[in-house]
């Protein structure tokens, strides 16, 4: 319950309103799960892990600037302090990817809890067949990690898609929704494994367009997010129908969470 | 000459098609180039045209009251470009700009309204196969208008 | 702790002194029922005099009041707008602190609490109450080092409910009113114009040498009957009744059913039911520092999910309705508690009802629903955008 403090080691500007923290002392951890950090007498928030689990080192944590915690955690620089939770959740299935297509569909900020997976796909990219990256953001602006992309199609031949919400004349990118790149990659929807994350009414017209594609539900995994406070299951806040996103979640199996997912406000 | 029905045939938008459509299809057809930067057509054009793109990409864009064109929507290779050749007063709704080489078939589409009036059951065949392209990018507009990765301010 | 058939033994009225005297003398800060206000509160009590003597409470939907009796029993009603987590779960209690030392901080964890309570008059839906709690806060991958040491030095000392309230339905939910286990004594009263006495066992080893150091005699035949028809006659006044078949189903498959707006039309919103409520653990953390902002503190607080910002993301609210708020509070408590920890949420006391300020009775808004047929329509097709 109690933080433990760690030191920032390089904070690096991602977008304009999104900066990653790399803070000292490494730890371990599962692609998916994040911890609760501590600005000083601002208060804690839920963040996840965006490193690569197999980099022990360092603890990388991509934040976008939406509130009085994150405006705090805005404000460190080399050598601050941060208190540390974590790490707290569940994954995503790394395991079951093995000798199937893996499609993994973010939307904005949602990139950054699938990079760790990402990472761990391609460390071992040979047991998998097609891995498919489909990314949707606001604008140019707003695209995360764009640096790592080319290295993750030219060194592992990941397909990457890029689209964006609206853009200028000087893009000459993809402009649609996220679901409008499914048709223009390969992968075999039957023996594929797709993982979500972004925002909840973009989780549900992608599921709605992989099912139409033919993929099964247990082969979907999304993400999940609501008001949390302890990470632990005591503060009740997080609670989405029975499941505790801080526990039983924030990746979710489509399948467990099918009958509630299309709810409104619950 | 060569003509243009293999390819047509090929195309995901006429798949099984019956030859005897195909054929009055593939008479209203023709092969269009655009350089990168050109015009596909303009907003206020008469709308006479569609395209099958067959490489390439085309952005769709508004131009607002102020400030630079927004780009809405991008098309690639299998997909299709333009309706309102469809829908009176058949005027081009927005401008369609090459975003790099583009290559495309290009349907009359004035002969096509003509042709779907002879024949209703092309008219069956070609509207069917259209209605759901524009219902996805008339779902995929409402998405966009969501703006569901801004989260700027509370919405109410 | 539940041992079964102990042999009982009665002790007088007047040796209740007695039991506060040995409890004392173990280190047990004693908290029982007692007047204040016009309710009958959870407090530290002194002595016995301070228990509710001749009193007995009048509960039903938005009602509660506090009558005279025309005895004088010291358990003659049932549970008041408190219960014993206000104890082992403090309703505002601070985290740790932090302290800023030059350009770095550190950390200073609270001490883990040394205090002893002997809970004294703690009723069969109560002891529910608390092992119901324990499942979250001990029983689990984590667990609350507060609650748990609170929790395990607690003396508990049962009564057994001798009256039923307007708003009780504890038979309904199996959770009294008797109590069959989880308490380290238990006490039977018997009053009437003859005696004052109270049927006592031990139900733990802790219980049984307290026991043996009260003044105590073996009970007399016609009082254990006495006891027991006291207590089948409380079973029998229930004033209400919850048929609680299925209703984890009945709940979690009718989440767009229409009395979740008709509800909603009549709930203020006010968030009594979870203030009032044994079991409803919800809390809310602050971050607070001084003027000079060198010390910062972090304490949790009771919270509610009917309160606006409980589902506060950064994108909006979650729940911005009543309707969703009542149906999270209701389907959480009754179904999905299930899902998380085994047990109902609910103990059938009766609080929610009697302390809701519309009389919005549970027990009412499950029937109602129950006598609809379920919604045939799957939610999760409502979906679609």
């Amino acid at each position: 319950m109690v933080p433990e403090l760690r030191r920032v080691k390089r904070v690096k500007r991602d977008t304009f309103d999104t900066f990653t923290l790399m803070l000292e002392g490494g730890g371990v951890f599962l692609p998916g799960q994040f911890n609760m950090l501590y600005a000083f007498g601002v208060g804690e928030v839920p963040i996840s892990l965006s490193g690569d689990p197999a980099e022990t080192g360092l603890l990388h944590h991509t934040i976008r600037d939406v509130g009085a915690v994150t405006r705090a955690l805005t404000r460190l620089k080399r050598g601050s302090q941060v208190g540390v939770r974590g790490p707290f959740g569940s994954a995503w299935p790394i395991e079951a990817c093995r000798g199937k297509d893996v499609v993994l569909m973010a939307g904005g900020i949602g990139l950054a809890p699938l990079r760790p997976a990402i990472y761990s796909l391609l460390k071992e990219r040979d047991r998998y067949g097609e891995i498919v990256l489909l990314y949707g953001a606001r604008t140019r602006q707003d695209l995360l990690y764009v640096e790592e992309f080319e290295r993750w199609r030219g060194k592992f031949g990941v397909q990457v898609r890029v689209t964006v919400d609206s853009a200028g004349r000087g893009w000459k990118g993809n402009v649609g929704v996220v679901t409008t790149l499914l048709p223009r990659v390969r992968f075999e929807p039957a023996h594929a494994l797709t993982m979500i994350c972004g925002p909840e009414v973009m989780m549900r017209f992608s599921i709605l367009e992989l099912k139409s594609l033919g993929m099964e539900d247990s082969n979907i995994y999304v993400t999940l997010e609501r008001n949390m406070k302890c990470a632990v299951g005591f503060c009740g806040h997080c609670q989405f129908g029975p499941a505790f996103i801080c526990k039983d979640g924030p990746v979710f199996s489509f399948e467990r969470v099918r009958s509630i997912f299309g709810v409104r406000e619950l | 000459m060569k003509t243009l029905e293999p390819i047509l045939a090929e195309h995901p938008f006429f798949k099984n098609l019956d030859k005897r459509h195909l054929e009055l299809v593939v008479g209203c057809a023709a092969n269009v180039r655009f350089d990168a930067g050109r015009f596909v057509f303009r907003e206020g054009e008469p709308a006479d045209q569609f395209y099958l793109i067959r490489q390439g990409k085309v952005a769709i864009e508004i131009s607002p009251p102020q400030g630079e064109p927004i780009i809405m929507q991008t098309l690639s290779e299998g997909e299709i470009l333009g309706w309102s050749w469809l829908v009176p007063p058949y005027h081009w709704q927005f401008d369609a700009q090459a975003v790099e080489l583009t290559r495309a078939i290009t349907l009359d589409g004035k002969c096509l309204r003509e042709k779907c009036q002879e024949d209703h059951g092309l008219g069956y065949e070609l509207l069917s196969r259209l209605v759901p392209i524009i219902g996805k990018s008339m779902e995929a507009a409402r998405l966009q208008l969501l703006d569901v990765y801004g989260d700027r301010a509370p919405r109410s | 702790m539940g041992q079964g058939m102990e042999q009982r033994l009665t002790i007088e009225a007047s040796g209740l002194d007695g039991l506060f005297a040995v409890l004392e003398e173990r280190g047990f800060t004693v908290v029982g029922p007692t007047v204040r206000e016009g309710a009958i509160v959870y407090d530290r009590l002194a002595s016995p005099a301070d228990l509710p003597r001749g009193i007995t409470d009048e509960q039903d939907g938005g009602v509660y009041r506090l009558k005279k009796r025309d005895d004088d029993a010291l358990f003659g009603y049932v549970v008041g707008p408190q219960s014993w987590k206000r104890f082992l779960d403090p309703p505002v209690k601070r985290l740790w602190r932090a302290e800023r030392d030059g350009s770095d901080f550190r950390i200073v964890p609270e001490e883990v609490p040394r205090e002893a309570f002997a809970f004294l008059g703690v009723r069969s839906c109560e002891i529910h109450a608390m092992e119901i709690q324990d499942r979250v806060y001990i029983d689990g991958e984590f667990k609350d080092p507060g609650y748990e040491a609170r929790r395990r030095s607690a003396l508990i000392i049962a009564v057994q409910c001798t009256v039923a309230g307007g708003t009780c339905f504890c038979v309904s939910m199996n959770t009294g009113p008797k109590s069959e286990s989880g308490f380290d004594l238990a006490l039977i009263e018997v009053v009437d114009t003859e005696r004052h006495v109270f049927v006592i066992e031990a139900g733990s080893p802790r219980g049984r040498e307290i026991l043996e150091a009260l003044e105590t005699r073996p009970s007399e035949a016609s009082e254990l009957a006495e006891a027991e028809n006291r207590i089948a006659d409380a079973a029998a006044r229930m004033g209400r009744t919850f048929d609680a078949e299925g209703v984890h189903d009945l709940l979690t498959q009718n989440l767009e059913h229409p009395r979740w707006a008709e509800v909603a039309g009549r709930c203020l919103s006010c968030a009594n039911c979870t203030m009032v409520c044994p079991t409803c653990f919800c809390s809310t953390v602050e971050d607070v520092t001084d003027v000079s902002g060198d010390h910062a503190e972090r304490w949790q607080k009771q919270d509610s999910c009917f309160t606006m910002d409980f589902s506060q993301l950064h994108g909006g609210i979650v729940r911005s309705s009543t309707r969703s708020r009542y149906r999270q509070w209701l389907t959480h408590k009754l179904a999905t508690w299930i899902d998380q920890f085994g047990v109902s949420g609910c103990t059938g006391c009766g609080r929610c009802i009697t302390w809701c300020p519309v009389a919005i009775d549970l027990t009412e808004e499950v029937a109602a629903i129950r006598a609809n047929p379920p919604d045939a329509v799957e939610p999760h097709r409502r979906g679609k955008p």
